[in-house]
């Protein structure tokens, strides 16, 4: 049901009944391990090429999430899924394997808060009983079709932020037992003319700020009503900006709501740079980290922002600047 | 921003340009020349120890020794991108890693590890010089350029 601008709530609140997540080493090494479902050791999954893990990581965190819900393949209707890579492959070879019916995404960073968003909506208008949605990244991968070559020695500037490799899936149900959705807004495009590539953070902060402004005004709740307020992968940079953004709008956050997935999922002494980015970080730290935290108790309201980048190699290279997005799914959980 | 008249950027974008600038934490410039200075004066202290060995041992002349030692350098740079150490290295060393033939080596090897998954005819081939092709192709023209000059004044 939409609600103010572009907001939609969601009366039947539809429930996030089990996610699955799935990370490579490097995360497996981050303070977050405990929360991750499956860590791999082999940054290939014992597949022949980078792309192919990617596409594994997301069939894995499928298969554990349709059966910590404890249900069958079968019974999921839809999957909703995207990537970083040409042609979002990864999640249209997963979907293949699946073999649900799907639909593809394409919010860069953004897209694990665009499939929650839009998964919630299908249960809400009882479009669907079950489905899942999801992202995944890699860091080869990804760093292999936006950067140089993985080995390539050229020195990063401090603001360059590591991708994730990581998959994340949420299970969405009509009604159950799990966390559940209340409302989310749908970003738009906001482009403040930065065009380095290796400062996203930079580039994506008024998204996030654009993107929660519109959610408190919409919905009319100020930063106090959530006990955690998360951005996808602002990094050290882009968080930093985004704080002091909403004080100049006269939003402040308090600091000890206001966070990143990408300065959450790796410890200060990994070599990340500014923190981590790519589509998986939102989803493996929300569905990971976030949700069990909220299972535990810790947590009651938390609002997920997921930033993405929607540049591509060559828009970079023809100069022009980046434009970004961010999307916004509030969760609830009351035991 | 699409076009070029617009490349003159809005005064609300200028505005936050400034704004997140005052934000972002500066690419530490001194330490960067410095690491480069030392590890890129280390990287040819190293090949002059290499071109003295092949002097010494094996009645190479000052001139002839060049290209064995940029070989066994090539080499040794090849054999450590391909262990993914030279990466981690070049993060601490910058410019001193990119700018000897290390850093060339570096370049080439990167690509065609990167690419191996296409295949070696449209993979390694296409893409080995991918970083390393505008290398050779601006020192082609630059020398060509240079040579010109060279001879014109070499008429006069």
């Amino acid at each position: 049901m939409l609600k103010g601008h572009q907001s939609w709530v969601f009366p039947s609140k539809p429930t996030i009944l089990s996610t699955g997540t799935v990370v490579g080493p490097f995360e497996g090494r981050g303070p977050l391990a405990e929360d991750f479902d499956i860590i791999h050791g082999d940054l290939w999954l014992g597949q022949d090429s980078y792309e192919k893990a990617e596409k594994k990581m997301l069939e894995e965190a499928c298969e554990v999430a349709i059966k910590k819900a404890g249900l069958q393949k079968q019974d999921i209707q839809f999957f909703l899924g995207g990537d970083l890579l040409n042609q979002i492959t990864s999640s249209s070879f997963a979907a293949r394997t699946i073999a649900t019916p799907y639909l593809g995404l394409f919010g860069a960073c953004s897209t694990s808060m665009e499939g929650l968003a839009l998964g919630a909506l299908l249960l809400e208008s009882k479009a669907a009983k079950y489905l899942v949605c999801g992202t995944a990244s890699h860091n080869a991968a990804v760093e292999k079709q936006f950067r140089y070559p993985t080995e390539y020695g050229a020195q990063k500037p401090p603001t360059a932020q590591w991708t994730v490799t990581g998959a994340g899936i949420a299970l969405l149900g009509p009604q159950g037992k799990g966390p559940k959705i209340i409302s989310a807004t749908i970003g738009r495009v906001i482009d403040m003319g930065i065009s380095d590539p290796f400062n996203m953070g930079s580039a994506m902060a008024p998204a996030a700020v654009d993107t929660l402004t519109a959610h408190f005004r919409d919905l009319d709740v100020s930063p106090g009503d959530y006990d955690m307020i998360a951005t996808g992968d602002l990094g050290r940079v882009g968080h930093q900006i985004a704080s002091d953004l909403l004080i100049k709008h006269n939003l402040e956050i308090p600091e000890e709501i206001f966070t990143d997935c990408g300065l959450m999922i790796y410890q200060p002494d990994q070599p990340v740079m500014a923190g981590g980015s790519g589509c998986g970080c939102s989803a493996v730290v929300g569905y990971g980290h976030i949700l069990n935290k909220m299972k535990k108790g810790e947590l009651k309201k938390v609002l997920l922002v997921a930033t993405g980048a929607l540049l591509s190699p060559l828009s970079y290279q023809q100069k022009e600047s980046i434009p970004c997005i961010a999307h916004a799914v509030a969760i609830e959980y009351i035991q | 921003m699409s076009n070029k008249q617009k490349k003159k950027l809005t005064p609300v974008q200028q505005e936050y340009q400034a704004f997140a600038k005052a934000r972002e934490p500066k690419r530490p410039v001194l330490t960067n020349v410095l690491r480069a200075f030392l590890v890129g004066g280390f990287i040819c202290l190293i090949g002059q120890g290499i071109a003295d060995f092949f002097i010494w041992n094996f009645e190479f002349t000052e001139k002839t020794a060049g290209n064995p030692t940029v070989a066994v350098l090539i080499l040794v740079s090849v054999i450590l991108t391909s262990l993914g150490v030279y990466d981690h290295f070049a993060q601490w060393a910058g410019a001193g890693t990119a700018v000897p033939v290390t850093g060339f080596a570096n370049s080439i090897a990167s690509a065609a590890i990167e690419h191996r998954t296409e295949g070696y005819v449209l993979g390694v081939g296409g893409n080995m010089f991918k970083l390393a092709g505008s290398v050779i192709v601006f020192g082609t023209v630059a020398a060509f350029v240079v040579a010109l000059i060279k001879t014109l004044l070499g008429g006069v």
